[in-house]
């Protein structure tokens, strides 16, 4: 008995040991090269669509539109919800993947170095789809080594956003915050700034760090990564000065913990959100608040411009959405044929009748949609309703940040890259680090990883 | 005289030697076979999804896998990347910290409910039921809740130290009080260990103390004479499951610092290793890495609970045991 059980044992072992050393599914080096893309020829099928909710009627009114274009032959099934990347992951490897993920435009570099998405040349030709239509900054976030892997859909700006009232009763101008004169927001930031028994009670100025150290470093002429995605710049002596005066702003209210602790308190997107209360004198947003801010507290005392560099031109960080095709996807041709529907001009327009109709009922504006289409953009903007002061300068200004984007390159290590920008401007923000210090040891781990993913990529998927 | 014994009824004379041998043999073979039959469920279940994926992780951890691609063996490449990880070193720092201070709290708070439970006579079982059932919240809205409790502004912690002139920390933002607030929030689930302390502090035989009693003993000599040597396997079995759970802590901290709500500040004083083992699986898809950790934070655990049993042998004290 016990001469069988150790052999049951062994030959379990072994079976696993052996199967433990070539059982991973590997996609090194992905392409499509089986799928005949052909924007007149009939489809069938099952399409699985993985990240995408279509949940609001701009979605839904573009979905019945693609589903219209794939034809009856395509049946299409929404696996809902934001695109979990280890689900993703998982199916992939296993063989099974989705036909086409709804990805954010940030994840697009690392999944493509991996192989996990395929590039998108043949079904860009194949189907007609006319990249020059997108907004370059979006376009340049989902093109890796020269290859598009992505069709870009959304588009997010910054606006600077402020309390009107508060900019009078301080003496302060909107031109003072907008970020064209960094000494005059940091002047502007200590007026507005109030405390109540040693409790910061109103926020001057929030320079919304870390996640917009990209927009400050490039406000002060500073790219972060090298446009071919292959060289850090996080030590850039602009991104050391913008990193050090962002933080300056926390600093000159007690520190960025109480103001954080401040800022999480608030109700964000309810009635007593940090404007309508009086506890917010500026900051930098993403332009979508615009309309939270509209529904919640229409009457709160807003101003809007666009966030401007040293130099007074507008500009914005562009992040947003991407339609891609992953490997081993069952059926490329529909996918590819969907991603072309759900971001053309047509399909956009169909969603901002929808949406204007809803707003409509509902006694609101239209404040328009930035769809990273940039002639669906030009179309939609002659479709906005009023809504009145301040509300029409916001959509306005929205437009104008549209068209002054920027976007970080593609690279095969973005999520480690973005990891070590944050780690340092934290520790900076928490006083653990000095900004210099803090960005060289950043530069260091961004670089190394840099280094090696494009190696890997180059090497076909394998470490040298 | 030997006198041969009768047959049983019903039954063939007894076989020669060697046939006996080889049907006990083969009864014994009948016996594993239905034994491995019946047992069969657990076994495939614990080779599918504990024993393989063990094994798997473990050769994981000697290649550089990114889920996608095959895996890229490369020795023990991992584990030395793993000493000159900075990022390591501070995690499982913050893991040692926060396992320590949580621990004994955690025994502490835990032992002085169940004595007042022990006390409470009828109203115990209701008192057991509020206990518990913070226990039952899953820990993703514990989390939340810890952002919400513990706001420095105006959180209710805060709120209630103000009542008596106590300014209280930024616990959420500030480095220095972010593992303190987080052991803190995590008294929330003490509940299961009262419920334990008080079922050991009620088999604890009365005559004891009566003795003891008898011999003069006070309350604290009571407690530390009968009460705790009584209790000690369940103590034991707390500090014991309740270090693993700490050095395994995730997802709270996760929820609070990490989470979707706080993608760009995650505050690093609440990167705990299994955080950090998670990011670098699934955020930097470095399967191999993180695999390597695992393994590392296994050793880590068996070596803690190997000193804990060795230090159990001169300390607790098991009914039916002699005495030490």
């Amino acid at each position: 008995m016990r001469r069988t059980a150790r052999a049951l044992l062994g030959g379990a072992l072994a079976a696993l040991t052996l199967t433990a050393t070539g059982c991973a599914v590997g996609t090194g080096g992905a392409n499509d090269s089986n799928a005949q893309y052909d924007s007149a020829s009939p489809l069938s099928g099952t399409l699985s669509v993985m990240g995408f909710s279509g949940v609001d009627e701009v979605a839904t009114s573009r979905m019945d539109l693609a589903k219209k274009e794939l034809g009856d032959g395509v049946d299409v099934k929404l696996i809902e919800g934001e695109l979990d990347l280890q689900q993703f992951l998982s199916a992939v490897a296993s063989g099974k993947p989705p036909d086409i993920v709804y990805a954010d435009r940030n994840q697009i570099g690392s999944l493509a170095a991996r192989g996990a998405i395929v590039p998108l040349d043949s079904c860009i030709e194949g189907e007609g789809i006319d990249t020059n239509q997108f907004v370059p900054a979006a376009i340049d976030q989902v093109t890796l080594d020269g290859k598009v892997y992505g069709i870009p859909e959304f588009n997010t700006v910054q606006l600077t956003m402020a309390n009107s009232q508060l900019l009078d009763a301080a003496g302060v101008s909107l031109d003072d915050v907008n970020g064209s004169d960094w000494d005059a927001v940091s002047a502007a930031n200590k007026k507005l700034t109030k405390s109540d028994g040693g409790k910061l009670s109103v926020i001057g100025y929030d320079s919304k760090m870390p996640e917009f150290l990209p927009l400050w470093a490039k406000a002060n002429g500073a790219d972060l990564i090298s446009q071919d995605g292959k060289k850090a710049q996080l030590d850039d002596p602009k991104v050391v000065e913008a990193l050090t005066w962002a933080v300056s702003i926390y600093d000159d209210q007690g520190g960025f913990s109480a103001v954080k602790a401040y800022r999480d308190s608030a109700d964000f997107f309810g009635e007593g959100n940090q404007f309508a209360t009086n506890v917010l004198g500026a900051m930098p947003m993403e332009q979508w608040y615009v309309n939270v801010l509209n529904d919640v507290s229409p009457t709160a005392p807003m101003a809007f411009d666009t966030v401007r560099d040293k130099k007074g031109d507008t500009i914005a960080y562009a992040s947003g959405s991407a339609w891609a095709i992953p490997a081993g996807s069952a059926n490329p041709e529909a996918a590819c044929r969907w991603a072309k529907s759900m971001t053309s001009v047509k399909a956009w327009e169909a969603a901002a009748n929808a949406r204007i109709d809803a707003r409509t009922k509902d006694g609101k504006p239209f404040t328009g949609i930035l769809t990273g289409n940039a002639d669906a953009d030009t179309m939609i903007q002659g479709m906005v309703t009023s809504g009145g002061e301040p509300w029409d300068t916001a959509v306005k200004k929205m437009y104008e940040a549209n068209n002054n984007t920027f976007a970080l390159p593609a690279n095969p290590a973005d999520a480690e890259f973005t990891t070590a920008m944050q780690d340092a401007v934290n520790s900076v923000l928490n006083g653990q680090a000095k900004p210099e210090d803090a960005l060289k040891k950043a530069q260091k781990t961004a670089q190394d990883a840099l280094d090696k993913a494009w190696a890997k990529l180059d090497n076909g998927g394998k470490s040298s | 005289m030997t006198v041969a014994t009768p047959a049983a009824p019903g039954l063939s004379a007894p076989a020669p030697a060697p046939d006996r041998r080889r049907a006990r043999r083969r009864a014994r073979r009948r016996n594993l076979f239905s034994a491995l039959l019946f047992l069969s469920p657990w076994i495939i279940g614990f080779v599918v999804f504990t024993a393989w994926p063990l094994i798997y992780s473990a050769y994981l951890s000697l290649t550089d896998y990114d889920v996608i691609n095959d895996p890229n063996y490369v020795g023990l490449q991992n584990y030395r990347d793993l000493l000159q990880d900075p990022k390591v070193f501070q995690a499982i720092g913050n893991t040692i910290f926060f396992t320590v201070l949580q621990v004994p709290l955690h025994v502490i708070v835990a032992l002085s409910l169940a004595l007042l439970l022990n006390r409470a006579g009828r109203s115990s079982s209701f008192f057991r039921t509020m206990f518990f059932l913070p226990k039952m919240t899953p820990p993703v809205a514990v989390g939340i809740l810890f952002l919400l409790l513990f706001n420095g502004q105006n959180g209710l912690i805060n709120t209630v130290l103000g009542w008596f002139g106590i300014t209280g920390p930024s616990w959420t933002t500030d480095p220095a009080w972010v593992k303190p607030g987080l052991i803190l929030m995590s008294l929330w689930t003490v509940g299961a260990s009262v419920i334990i302390l008080l079922a050991a502090l009620q088999n604890v035989p009365e005559e004891l103390y009566e003795s003891a009693r008898i011999d003069g003993a006070g309350f604290w000599r009571q407690s530390f004479s009968v009460t705790l040597p009584m209790i000690s396997p369940a103590l034991f079995f707390i500090i014991v499951v309740n270090t693993i759970a700490g050095l395994q802590t995730f997802d709270e901290a996760y929820t609070a610092f990490f989470g979707a709500g706080n993608t760009t500040y995650g505050n690093d004083a609440a990167l705990f290793y299994v955080i950090y083992l998670f990011q670098q699986a699934f955020t930097f898809l470095h399967m191999g890495y993180a695999s390597a950790m695992a393994w590392v934070l296994f050793v880590i655990i068996m070596i803690v609970t190997a000193v804990q049993l060795l230090v159990s042998r001169r300390v607790v004290y098991y009914e039916g045991e002699g005495p030490k």
